[in-house]
């Protein structure tokens, strides 16, 4: 293949950010501390933490936060021995503010996250995570409802900004196995810099993703521990990791001791289930950013409407990460609608 | 024609200078003689030589050697050019209007503060698209309700957002963030921004939420539509997309603005609540400076 086949991967893993959007940003410290340790002891490479939408997400838009993601942060960090603690930050929620506190706690690594088509607001991000000595790599959320080439292009504005590594972010869970291939594949062909790959369930193709990503030279993977992750949840780690023993690719980290953190660590965390249910299967249908559900399936609540219909319009709509005050708004809208027609 | 008027130039030929163009062209009480720049090509500064104002391409220099050629300047750049430009600016005795978010002279946002004391001043800022098109309803709320938290979400389309305003979103959301707590009167204030490339491009949409010490719905109902007709005196295309909605001591606002279209097309909302927002205060200080100069006339 090519020279950038020789670098290993580096597993991250997400439950305790991704999966704050499934508690409802309600992560106590003693949780964070718990998992956090499990993970390091079975040799995890990085942990996220952050809020749900990043560090700065904290908010009435998407959920106030039970305990400050800085605490929480310092928490992880304090707990692993060789684990990575990482941030995630979207500019536009988050500041190089939060970043440089997240820093100073023993962040290690951030991903800065971008929707697919505005990978420009990152560069400031990306180049003051490199000035506080951080890993600093680039997200590019909502793979799937772009072109290749616009991603290629995306991403190669990332790598000049400084990034490390370009993530192939499938937010909405919509991505084919196919779709992923070729994604990955134009990334590799056109940049220096490792590509990463990030994926969520709602379509149960999260591991077929993964591999295929893998495949084609993804070196930078994420997963969460029993999905716990928003929408379906992400790539399940430990599965992800058996299959990968399966495939003869060894990443370091015990396969039993993330069995028995799934099971008994993070197991009793997850408030319902996340097997693939109508709401997070719709997101991958429609293409929704995953942490749209719960605030869909409330709107629905509120308003008497079956919350699909929420995210299908939503899009229709084109709407992106970040926009869930628009799912009142097309609630409410789509209320008044009802209700002319009765 | 310069009688009665106050000369003014902008400096900055991007999407806001060069809309702030066309709405100058309107002003009873504002001549704009000169559109400065850096780039000779930018579509800005072709349009003003069409239109036969004065072009010069040097920037701040501009001025520097034409100091007489305006007594009010719109600052249409980047917080970082206009940090520099404020000093120049000063030094010169001209007023200054900051449409960048350096935040250097004090806020301004017309629905809500008065220009009682711009004689003392010699810059203001207008805070940030956002601001403008939320502070108002985060005032109306404080009014009658005392808002501890307000927090706001500003939604433009990826097409309306200029490269200054990418490469410094961070300016965006810090400056927006102040502006709810000084001027909208919040205890707390935080503001998030999102770029929307949906194709067609949307109207800029913003959602105000506040956390309130003393709920009463028909007290707050009422002061946001009165503030809503104050904003739409400047910015005719500023709605409620919803009524606002309540929940225990939340109430949460949707807000849309539509552009007037003048150098941007309609979607671009942001821009022209910005541009809409600077030309009434450059308007206000413009007739408190006529009315002194007709009182020095007299004497």
């Amino acid at each position: 293949m090519n020279k950038r086949m020789n670098k290993p991967i580096q597993l991250t893993e997400v439950c305790l950010r991704d999966g704050s959007h499934v508690v409802a940003h309600q992560f106590t410290e003693q949780q964070v501390r718990n998992v956090a340790r499990g993970l390091d002891e079975a040799g995890m490479h990085y942990i996220e933490v952050s809020h749900g939408d990043g560090l700065g997400g904290s908010t009435l838009q998407y959920g106030k936060s039970l305990v400050d993601e800085m605490t929480l942060i310092e928490a992880a960090v304090d707990e692993c021995q060789n684990a990575k603690v990482a941030v995630l930050l979207i500019p536009g929620i988050g500041t190089v503010n939060e970043l440089k506190q997240a820093s100073e706690l023993g962040a290690r690594l951030v991903r800065v996250a971008t929707h697919a088509t505005e990978a420009d607001v990152s560069a400031q991000h990306i180049s003051k995570a490199r000035e506080l000595g951080m890993e600093s790599l680039g997200f590019l959320m909502m793979a799937h409802s772009v072109s290749v080439e616009k991603l290629v292009e995306q991403a190669k504005l990332m790598e000049s900004y400084g990034a490390e590594a370009v993530y192939v972010t499938d937010s909405a869970g919509a991505l084919l196995p196919i779709e992923v291939r070729e994604r990955i594949k134009a990334l590799r062909n056109s940049l220096d810099i490792e590509v990463g790959f990030h994926a969520h369930n709602n379509l149960s193709v999260a591991v077929a993703n993964t591999i295929a990503a893998i495949e084609e030279g993804a070196t930078r993977i994420d997963g969460s521990v029993r999905c716990l992750g928003a929408g379906a949840g992400n790539t399940q780690t430990e599965v992800l990791l058996a299959v990968m023993e399966r495939m003869g690719i060894d990443v370091g980290i015990d396969l039993y001791k993330m069995m028995d953190v799934a099971e008994e660590i993070v197991g009793p965390i997850i408030p319902g289930s996340q097997e693939i249910r109508k709401g997070s299967l719709v997101l991958g249908y429609a293409g929704v950013y995953s942490s749209f559900l719960l605030h869909a399936e409330r709107a629905g609540k509120r308003f008497g409407i079956d919350p699909r219909d929420i995210l299908v319009e939503l899009g229709k709509m084109k709407v992106v990460g970040g926009q869930e005050d628009m799912i009142l708004d097309v609630a409410a809208e789509l209320a008044k609608n009802n209700k002319v027609r009765v | 024609m310069t009688v009665g008027k106050i000369k003014a130039a902008i400096i900055g030929s991007g999407n806001i200078g060069t809309d702030l163009m066309y709405k100058l062209e309107r002003s009873d009480v504002i001549e704009l003689t000169a559109m400065i720049g850096i780039d000779a090509d930018s579509d800005g500064l072709k349009r003003a030589k069409q239109k036969g104002y004065t072009v010069f391409t040097n920037g701040i220099e501009g001025i520097i050697e034409n100091p007489h050629i305006a007594e009010i300047v719109f600052d249409a750049t980047s917080a970082k050019a206009h940090v520099r430009h404020a000093k120049v600016l000063k030094e010169l005795g001209i007023l200054t209007i900051d449409l960048t978010p350096a935040a250097r002279g004090p806020f301004f946002c017309p629905a809500v503060s008065s220009n009682q004391s711009s004689g003392e001043l010699d810059n203001v800022n207008m805070i940030t698209c956002g601001g403008q098109a939320t502070i108002p309803i985060v005032h109306a709320v404080n009014q009658v309700a005392d808002v501890s938290y307000g927090e706001i979400v500003a939604t433009i389309s990826s097409l309306s957002a200029g490269p200054g305003t990418r490469a410094n979103i961070d300016e965006f959301t810090i400056t927006t963030r102040r502006g709810i707590e000084e001027v909208g009167g919040a205890d707390r204030g935080k503001a998030l921004i999102i770029l929307n490339p949906a194709d067609p491009p949307i109207l800029m949409r913003d959602t105000v939420y506040c956390e309130v010490k003393n709920m009463d719905e028909s007290a707050i109902r009422k002061s946001i539509t009165e503030m809503v007709e104050k904003v739409k005196e400047y910015v005719p295309g500023y709605r409620l997309r919803q009524d606002p909605m309540f929940d225990g001591n939340r109430v949460t606002v949707f807000i849309e603005v539509e552009g007037a279209g003048d150098y941007f097309p309609a979607y671009a909302g942001n821009l022209d609540i910005m541009t809409a927002a600077a030309m009434r205060v450059g308007e206000d200080f413009a007739r408190s400076m006529l009315k002194e100069k007709a009182a020095e006339s007299l004497i």
